[in-house]
């Protein structure tokens, strides 16, 4: 369908974004509009206005500083993917930035309004998680930073407030660590019905310290911290790899998504299986 | 340049306009004054309609008309009336006025100004609705207690048909037989997703009376007749053009609601009327595929050969009956059991159900799909139970070369096949044995890889009217073709057909600069203009080159042979002393005493100085009825890797070798067995239409409904035979979709070859991973109980 | 509102509600019905063009966003003659029906374009946001190969 009627407005800089934002609070941001846009066309989403960010150069860059990546919210997927400092820094940040979509989508989507959205099956959010980045999230009052594990709240709900964009995210560097992401796609939409991100200490004999985070499997990119214990001080071998697989699987509980595709079992087990390769794949 | 080019791969004629966005879509088209059309459709499967107010939406802006049912009384009829079947043909409204029968079922439709405006208004017509259980499954929607769609069609039956052999001999076979294999087998609905979704436009014409319909059709003039019936337009005042269709697969066959009312609303407000699908609404309104449950076995001898097959058929046919609906189930499926095998025996019962569901029709392979598919699955279980290797199974029964009439079990004369060779070919193109060791090697490492093999034939190039007429078609599937010559030697050719992309542009100007030496740039196909082109059925069935093209070729001889005469007069020579060679009639013996089409094509224009009875002109008319269907065949080989921990099948190998007679153009023979193959693995490994219990379908967008992307292929390889058609003008068969017909069935069983170590016996399409992930999980569950 | 947009190296200022996806000012405000509409979720790829040199599926962007920018179109494809892509699918058969093709060449030549001498992998993988429903995507992978080889992006 076409989208309803909606007001529009191209704001000139991040001042007077953040200024119509507050003023009008019924407005959505749109980024590169490749999560709304869809959800208009189907008229599942209705804003009242639409704030229209694709200009304000500021918010897109990649840049590395204090030992941190900082990615502006308007860099889109394909920038993320080809970028040296994120495939230094955080590898599976890359990894997940080259499977999201598809090419056109990966032109134009911003991670940004990826992690607004904040659909549980969805590539970044659970690299972002695993990473212990942080949100940035900016009003006409100022900036405040949120961790990634808090900002994503629930099945398309976040930790941002009321005339706040998120302009920033910032991701310690891993680059001392192995890390990796990998995904079961959906058949028809590639969204990932599992994707499961490590980001691990590794000395090449043992794992001082394990992160693991899995999107597409419940509402919301998660920490899956009995795994990491599993995992962490171990060999990562063939039989802690079992326990772990076994563990994340018991972790994860009743939040399981389930749809006629996929059923909760199915994504529990995949917990396991995409844990296991993820780690084989960091490990390289 | 050459005009030797029957059996040459040249480029496509149709692809200039293709290639740079000049094509014409039906969503193209613009005109001055067009009004939108959007329908406002039923969001329950099953219910009463308690009340519609319109009145919010006759008020939006730009809104101009919004009609009911109380407002329209047109229905769409059934095309396809199965005689001997206790057929129930229950009314098909336009416009819903009582009851809703699906989700998508129209109940009002808005026309405003633009398309935006239309769809603002759509949203505010207001339904009541009083909610009643829904049937989404063919087979327990005929049971007790089953919700009935219609109060006069009894546990939802459209109709119960059955054909082949005596029941009691049959009966006997099953009896003496020393092996009985069986399978219930589920062939899931699936959306037909051509890309481009339908679209209509009509333009009245109130001065001429006349009306104008561009929409997105295989067939034009089964719209023309069928929408001048419904729509009360007389059928030489009613022009349907569908010159460019972006893919059909047979959803484009049937006569739409959404076009009849396009057309009677244009007449309406004399203005035109647009009306475009989402992809949503195709989804939900423009016919499904399959949706079977079936129940089949065979009998055998202890050494393999099949002695007998009987199958009763669950056939969903939606909500209501759509144009061909009931012929599809029937007579294009249950006449083909035993296919290219000499099975004595053959019965099957087929019976149409209603349900709740969008209703379905033909869907590329239409019925033959199916019909393989039950037979290779037979055929793979007696070869598994026997413990013969299945292409050996397959070789023991196959019909022994013939190249003019084969009498099947189930009544039809095939036209010619050779099987056998066919199969050899396959097998040494697979290199079969070493696919089997390496198969065993990869097993040794406890990979699941498995290899499916099928032997098929098919029915298509539909075909004989009187036939049509006895099994209730209304409608004839002769073809003709008008060639015209004209003073220069440009040739247009009109054609009954409607090729949408199977690119008879090319291969049937091919046909007639092979037959008379004209170059092919000079040759134009006019087709899908019914005021341009002479009656014909449509392209559907694989028949647009076994009908039209035979008729075109015989045209085309028609008027080879006025040129010889005329060239003989000319030459002064006896018309036996003409001979013809690549666009020149010439003396026997004297070459160059000779007339070149191109003078003679001028000469008979001017009709100076013609013989005496000759009429001047180089035009010929040619109807074909054919007396056959045609029966291509062949045999495909696939190999699968199963990850055991994740479900996901990979296709690793994919041979297909096909026999359509001779191939007028490779590369385009090539690009129809490849589309179809991948079409037909789609059923095996990603689509199927689901509905939830109350009848919501959940498949409803590509975001559900997983279609074949390029990534999940290898490189599928093709070869052919060659076994002409012996009934045929140049000997050719369809080959439109035996791809899809055969690789179903060998993707399918080459995954339950890859799992029968696990003793997994059965699974139903699609095999998503998820699907055989819980079936390994289940089956080891077993094992270590 | 108003916008202006080049499109095929001419700009075009027109009125548009915000609302107006950039296909449809494609197809209803300038006429250019080469951009076909295949689906409402942004899957299929057949409306994919170029906005500023990188592929786009224009139903997943409205005309607003597009003012002052630079959009070519399937039509925009042939300069001097075709596009070699455009005569790549015409030599190796890789259309049928003609709908996704012209949203399938957009995106091999941004393929192309990013990675001038893909593997036969590349290419499968590169196609992933365009479906086809009739050839089977072999003889569009051989046509993009055959536009590769010949150097042209």
């Amino acid at each position: 369908m076409r989208p309803p009627h909606f007001e529009y407005q191209r704001p000139q800089s991040v001042e007077e974004a953040l200024r119509v934002l507050a003023e009008q609070p019924a407005y959505k941001p749109l980024a590169g509009g490749h999560s709304l846009i869809p959800a208009m066309n189907l008229r599942l989403a209705q804003p009242e206005g639409l704030l229209d960010l694709g200009r304000l150069d500021d918010l897109r860059g990649i840049r590395f500083d204090q030992n941190q990546l900082r990615i502006g919210a308007l860099t889109t997927h394909e920038e993320v993917a080809a970028s040296p400092h994120v495939r230094k820094h955080c590898p599976a940040l890359s990894d997940a930035a080259s499977v999201i979509g598809d090419p056109q989508v990966r032109a134009w989507g911003t991670l940004g309004g990826n992690l607004a959205h904040a659909d549980p099956a969805s590539d970044p959010p659970p690299v972002i998680v695993a990473c212990e980045g942080t949100i940035q999230l900016t009003n006409q009052s100022g900036s405040r930073e949120v961790a990634a594990e808090d900002f994503f709240i629930d099945i398309f709900t976040t930790a941002t407030g009321e005339g706040e964009l998120l302009t920033e995210i910032i991701v310690p560097s891993q680059a001392n660590r192995k890390s990796a992401y990998l995904k079961l796609p959906h058949p028809a939409s590639r969204y990932p019905v599992v994707g499961v991100c490590v980001v691990l200490d590794w000395d090449g004999v043992s794992c001082s310290r394990a992160r693991v985070a899995i999107g597409g499997a419940t509402g919301k990119a998660t920490r899956c911290h009995q795994a990491e214990g599993v995992l962490t001080g171990s060999d990562l071998g063939e039989e802690t790899m079992r326990d772990a697989e076994r563990v994340i699987s018991a972790e994860l509980g009743d939040d399981l998504l389930a749809d006629h595709y996929a059923s909760a079992e199915y994504r529990r087990a995949m917990a396991g299986v995409f844990l296991k390769r993820s780690v084989k794949a960091a490990l390289g | 340049m050459s005009t030797r080019i029957f059996g040459s791969g040249i480029r496509r004629r149709e692809d200039p306009r293709l290639i740079t966005g000049q094509a014409k879509f039906s969503a193209d088209i613009q005109l001055p004054e067009t009004t939108f059309l959007v329908f406002v459709r039923s969001p329950h499967a099953h219910a009463r309609i308690l009340s519609v107010d319109c009145e919010a939406a006759r008020a939006a802006p730009g809104v101009i008309r919004v009609l009911t049912g109380e407002d329209v009384q047109l229905s769409m009829p059934c095309a396809w009336l199965l005689p001997d079947s206790d057929l129930k043909t229950p009314e098909h409204p336009v416009l819903a006025k009582d009851r809703v029968r699906y989700v998508g079922d129209a109940v009002a439709a808005v026309i405003a100004e633009t398309e935006g405006q239309a769809q603002d208004a759509a949203e505010l017509v207001e339904v009541g609705y009083e909610l009643l259980p829904a049937e989404t499954n063919p087979e327990s929607a005929t049971t007790e207690g089953a919700s009935e769609l219609f109060d006069d069609v009894p546990k939802n039956v459209a109709f119960r048909w059955i054909a082949g052999s005596d029941e009691a001999l049959v009966e006997q076979a099953f009896q003496d037989a020393d092996v009985v294999v069986r399978e219930r087998i589920v062939q899931q609905r699936l959306q037909p997703t051509a890309i481009e979704p339908r679209a209509a436009i009509a333009q009245w014409n109130s001065a001429a009376q006349e009306m104008t319909l561009w929409c997105t059709s295989q067939n034009p003039h089964i719209h023309r007749h069928v929408l001048g019936l419904v729509v009360g337009i007389p059928d030489h005042k009613l022009r349907v053009i569908s010159t460019d269709v972006g893919g059909g697969f047979g959803s484009k066959i049937p006569v739409y609601a959404d076009e009849a009312l396009v057309c009677w609303a244009s007449r309406e407000l004399a203005r035109p009327v647009k009306w475009v699908e989402t992809r949503s609404e195709n989804y939900l309104v423009t016919i499904h595929g399959r949706d079977h449950v079936e129940y089949v076995e065979m009998a055998a001898t202890a050494d393999g050969t099949a002695q007998a097959i009987r199958g009763r058929v669950y056939a969903a046919m939606g909500a209501y009956l759509s144009t061909a609906a009931p012929g599809i189930p029937t007579i294009l499926h249950g006449l083909m059991y035993g296919g290219p095998y000499t099975i004595p025996l053959a019965r099957c019962e087929s019976i149409g159900v209603f349900t709740n569901t969008t209703p379905t029709d033909a869907y590329r392979g239409a019925g033959r799909p199916e019909a393989t598919f039950l037979m290779e699955r037979l055929m793979e279980r007696l070869a598994n139970q026997l413990g013969m290797d299945p292409s050996e199974i397959r070789r023991k029964n196959l019909i022994p070369p013939f190249q003019d009439g084969y009498s099947s079990a189930m009544g039809l004369t095939y036209d010619s096949g050779n099987y056998a060779e066919n199969l050899d070919l396959a097998l040494e193109k697979a290199a079969y044995g070493k696919m089997r060791a390496s198969q065993q090697r990869a097993r040794d490492e406890g990979k699941l890889v498995g290899i499916g093999v099928t032997t098929y034939n098919e029915i298509c190039g539909l075909g004989p009217s009187q036939v049509a007429g006895a099994i209730g078609f209304q409608g004839g599937l002769w073809e003709s073709a008008i060639v015209r010559i004209s003073a220069t030697c440009k040739v247009q050719v009109m054609i009954g057909t409607s090729p949408h992309g199977q690119g008879e542009e090319t291969t049937f100007a091919q046909i007639v600069a092979s037959e008379i030496g004209i170059p092919v740039d000079d040759i134009e196909i006019i087709h899908s203009d019914t005021d341009r082109t002479p009656m014909g059925w449509g392209t559907f069935g694989s028949r647009t080159t076994p009908v039209s093209g035979a008729a075109l070729a015989l045209a085309t001889r028609k008027i080879k042979e006025k040129a010889r005469l005329l060239a003989a007069h000319l030459l002064e020579a006896a018309a036996d002393d003409i001979e013809y060679e690549d666009g020149k009639f010439f003396v026997k013996g004297a070459p160059e005493h000779h007339q070149t089409i191109q003078n003679l094509a001028l000469m008979a224009t001017l009709a100076w100085n013609l013989p005496d009875g000759m009429d001047p002109g180089m035009e010929a008319s040619q109807f074909y009825d054919p007396p056959n269907f045609v029966f291509p065949f062949g045999t495909h080989i696939a190999q699968v890797e199963v990850d055991a921990e994740t479900g996901e099948v990979t296709l690793q190998k994919y041979v297909a070798v096909d026999d359509c007679g001779p191939q007028i153009n490779p590369l385009i023979v090539a690009g129809q067995v490849q589309g179809g193959v991948v079409q037909g693995i789609g059923q095996a490994l990603w689509e199927g239409t689901v509905y939830d219990d109350s009848g919501q379908l959940l498949t409803g967008t590509l975001l559900d409904y997983a279609m074949p992307r390029a990534d999940h292929f290898p490189y599928l390889e093709l070869a052919h035979t060659e076994t002409p058609s012996p009934h045929h003008p140049i000997g050719v068969k369809g080959v439109g979709e035996t791809g899809t017909i055969a690789s179903t069935v060998t993707v399918y069983n080459a995954v339950m070859d890859a799992l029968r170590s696990l003793g997994i016996d059965q699974l139903e399409m699609p095999l998503s991973p998820a699907r055989v992930w819980a079936a390994i999980e289940e089956a080891r569950s077993g094992e270590s109980a | 509102m108003e916008v202006s947009i080049e499109v095929n190296g001419k700009t075009y200022t027109k009125a548009v509600e915000p609302r107006t996806l950039l296909v449809h000012f494609l197809r209803e405000d300038l006429g250019l019905t080469g951009t076909n509409i295949g689906c409402d979720t942004s899957q299929c790829g057949a409306c994919t063009v170029h906005m500023d040199g990188r592929a786009l599926k224009s139903c997943t962007c409205l005309a607003v966003q597009a003012d002052g920018r630079s959009v070519t179109t399937i039509e925009g494809m042939a300069q001097q003659g075709l596009h070699p892509l455009q005569q790549a699918f015409w030599d190796k058969h890789g259309l049928q029906c003609g709908y996704c093709t012209p949203g399938m060449i957009m995106a091999s030549a941004a393929l192309l374009k990013n990675n001038p001498n893909p593997t036969e992998a590349e290419v499968r993988h590169g196609l992933e946001g365009n479906l086809c429903r009739c050839t089977g995507y072999q003889k569009i992978v051989e046509a993009i190969l055959a536009a590769a080889e010949g150097g042209e992006e």
